[in-house]
């Protein structure tokens, strides 16, 4: 399988305080890496110079698109959005008093172009890309089976609904990538399930890659293909779900020396 | 249902109101006998109508709640919905009906003095909806408003005094004009957000009207612009009377137009850019949103009306100076937005008629209209915080076979 996205030699300093250090990590087309680590462990800033909203010091990343492969590295966080990446956010981002299907059509935005006049006339291709949005929209909500709240306010769903609607939001922009940023805190365990299920179906149904940063270790192992492990701003291990568990750095990471075996 | 907590609930806030007004209602000073008298019997007549209105207030509100109820459960059936609809719609033609019907004859049962008025009222609806694209919608704090009407009123002067453009000549330069000021206002303050940005805009505010005041050789400075033309009919020249009906009509097309191109905006893919960028700025990047642009268009798109209005004031006052176009009128702009509710089209036209005709027709009371104006304003804010009509989102309908997968 061909690499949707390669980043190497990432480095982003904070101040004097180097958050990520020369990380090199590749995501295979169609695949589901989970990313995990200690808290402070610089996942998210990772996210963060994907997506754009921080500019890496140093590093490549390199998206391949149908149209070619390109060096996204310190982009605007819209024009990245376009190429193909989308993402969730750890502490929940909605557009809150917005409602649900609002939420979903912002998110075509990016794949839409009526403008000003457009608005204002709508002229017959405004009015079939509007409906197009709606249509589009209504459709990825019921996947993430959030029909019942299409007219509710986002900020009015239950936690769990908005950690859905917030996927959604996101699959909206079509993405060739999508991101989630520890999509399953705060949720029970059969919320948790439910998630399972809708991230695996996500992947089967839109043929993306999915990169997942998670402390469910029970959900990770469940779903990921492939794990890499992060501490300190460094990757320290990268491999299949049962043999990161097993692996003697990863756990000395986690617990600390005295619990290798 | 009466019941007791409602009771006391009410009587607190009489006894609040009694304690409130005391100052104004009970004592009065008499500098002729110097003595000082109490009038008691005020302070019992504010209480009982204090009780009486909140508790009516308190039952039409319990009254609301329960309707509210019983609509969301009549959603679940289908067509019982669509039955609601059709007799909201019905209910708001024929009410749009009577309301165009009366502001047509209005100007030929009324004076000159009363649609002059409602003329004001009309400038500051196109204002407040104007304003309401950059704030209401796109939750950019502008307290320098005022700057994109002063543009629009001095380009129609100027290029009136100078060059002799007509009215409808101006119209639209002006509104293109004030846009272009828009986004020259918009390009530094790009990186700005809320209390910053307010000071940001209140400076540019204060810079225009400065500019104005000292440029003598430009804008002849504080002396104004005078003489400059009404709006004519095809070429006709009209009487100072026919012509405040004609303008009084040309502002009902006006507002109707921007009424019109505001609601198709907000329901559009850069309405929702909009509410987005106000709701979430990182989210908005985030979902492919181009802030810079985003933002630029609501600078733009807000000052346009501005400056529409501007040209609309010059030609129905025929004199301008800097004086008009003070801090003052941006704050009242701003509370028209804030009094409607942000982002809500019928409450900004509402909030609009309330604040600029009760000061008018408060002038009876002369002394205390200032007063009556700033309670309305404060008991507004605490009872409805949220504004006169809360934004509304539009919702969108699916044929329920589809909802089960």
């Amino acid at each position: 399988m061909d690499n949707l996205l390669s980043v190497n030699g990432l480095i982003m300093d904070f101040g004097g305080l180097r958050a990520l250090e020369d990380l090199d990590l590749h995501v295979k087309k169609g695949e589901i890496l989970a990313l995990i680590g200690p808290n402070g462990a610089g996942k998210t800033t990772f996210f963060n110079c994907l997506t754009g909203i921080y500019r890496p010091a140093a590093g490549d990343i390199c998206l391949t698109t149908p149209g070619g492969s390109m060096s996204i590295a310190g982009l605007p966080p819209h024009v990245i959005t376009k190429k193909g990446i989308a993402r969730t956010f750890q502490n929940i981002r909605l557009f809150p008093n917005m409602t649900v299907i609002e939420n979903v059509m912002a998110g075509r935005h990016c794949r839409t172009n009526t403008g000003i006049a457009g608005a204002i006339f709508r002229g017959r291709a405004a009015v079939k890309e509007e409906l197009e949005v709606v249509e589009r929209s209504y459709e990825i909500i019921k996947k993430a089976g959030l029909a019942r709240y299409v007219n509710e306010l986002a900020k009015n769903l239950p936690y769990g609904e908005q950690r859905r609607l917030e996927i959604a939001r996101a699959l909206a922009t079509e993405p060739l990538l999508l991101l989630l940023d520890e999509p399953a805190a705060g949720l029970n365990s059969r919320e948790t399930k439910e998630l399972d299920m809708l991230i695996s179906e996500i992947r089967d149904l839109y043929k993306i890659s999915i990169l997942l940063i998670e402390h469910d270790m029970k959900l990770v192992m469940s779903i990921s293909d492939r794990v890499a492990v992060m501490d300190y701003g460094k990757k320290i291990a990268e491999g299949r779900p049962d043999e990161i568990s097993r692996n003697s750095t990863v756990i000395k990471a986690y617990l600390g020396e005295e619990f290798v075996a | 249902m009466i019941n007791f907590s409602d009771i006391k609930k009410s009587l607190l806030i009489s006894v609040w109101f009694m304690f409130l007004t005391f100052p104004i209602m009970v004592i009065r000073v008499n500098p002729i006998d110097k003595i000082v008298e109490w009038r008691w019997l005020n302070m019992i007549l504010v209480g009982a109508a204090s009780f009486i209105a909140s508790f009516a207030w308190k039952h039409y509100f319990d009254k609301k709640e329960k309707g509210k109820s019983v609509k969301t459960f009549l959603k679940s059936g289908h067509t019982v919905f669509i039955n609601n609809i059709a007799d909201k719609k019905r209910f708001r033609l024929s009410f749009a009906f009577i309301l165009f019907a009366s502001a047509i004859i209005f100007p030929f049962i009324f004076s000159a003095y009363q649609v002059n008025i409602i003329t004001t009222a009309l400038v500051y609806v196109v204002l407040g909806l104007g304003l309401n694209i950059v704030v209401g919608i796109a939750g950019l704090l502008d307290l320098g408003y005022v700057a994109f009407y002063a543009v629009g009123a001095y380009s129609y002067g100027l290029l009136n005094h100078h060059f002799g453009l007509g009215f409808w000549a101006v119209l639209p330069a002006g509104a293109l004009i004030a846009a272009l000021f828009g986004i020259l206002l918009g390009f530094p303050v790009l990186r700005l957000r809320g209390d910053y940005l307010a000071i940001v805009t209140l400076g540019f505010g204060e810079i225009i009207r400065i500019t104005l005041e000292n440029w003598n050789e430009f804008s002849s400075g504080p002396s104004g612009i005078a003489n400059i033309q009404r709006p004519s009919l095809f070429g006709l020249e009209l009487s100072l009377q026919s012509a405040a009906v004609y303008i009084y009509f040309l502002m009902i097309a006006l507002t109707l137009f921007t009424v019109f191109v505001v609601k198709r905006l907000q329901n559009s893919r850069i309405g929702r850019a909009w509410l987005a960028l106000r709701e979430d700025e990182t989210a908005c990047e985030a979902m492919g949103i181009n802030k810079t642009k985003t933002k630029l268009s609501a600078f733009a798109l807000g000052a346009t009306w501005a400056g529409m209005m501007g040209v609309m004031f010059a030609a129905k006052t025929t004199f301008i100076n800097p004086a008009s176009f003070t801090f003052h009128e941006s704050a009242m702009i701003l509370s028209i937005v804030v009094l409607g509710g942000m982002g809500s089209v019928s409450g900004v036209t509402a909030a609009a008629f309330v604040l600029i005709l009760l000061p008018e027709y408060l002038r009876a009371f002369s002394d205390f209209r200032m007063l009556f104006f700033g309670a309305i304003l404060v008991i507004m804010m605490i009872f409805r915080p949220q504004g006169l009509v809360s934004g509304a989102r539009r919702a969108y309908r699916f044929n329920k076979a589809d909802d089960k997968i």
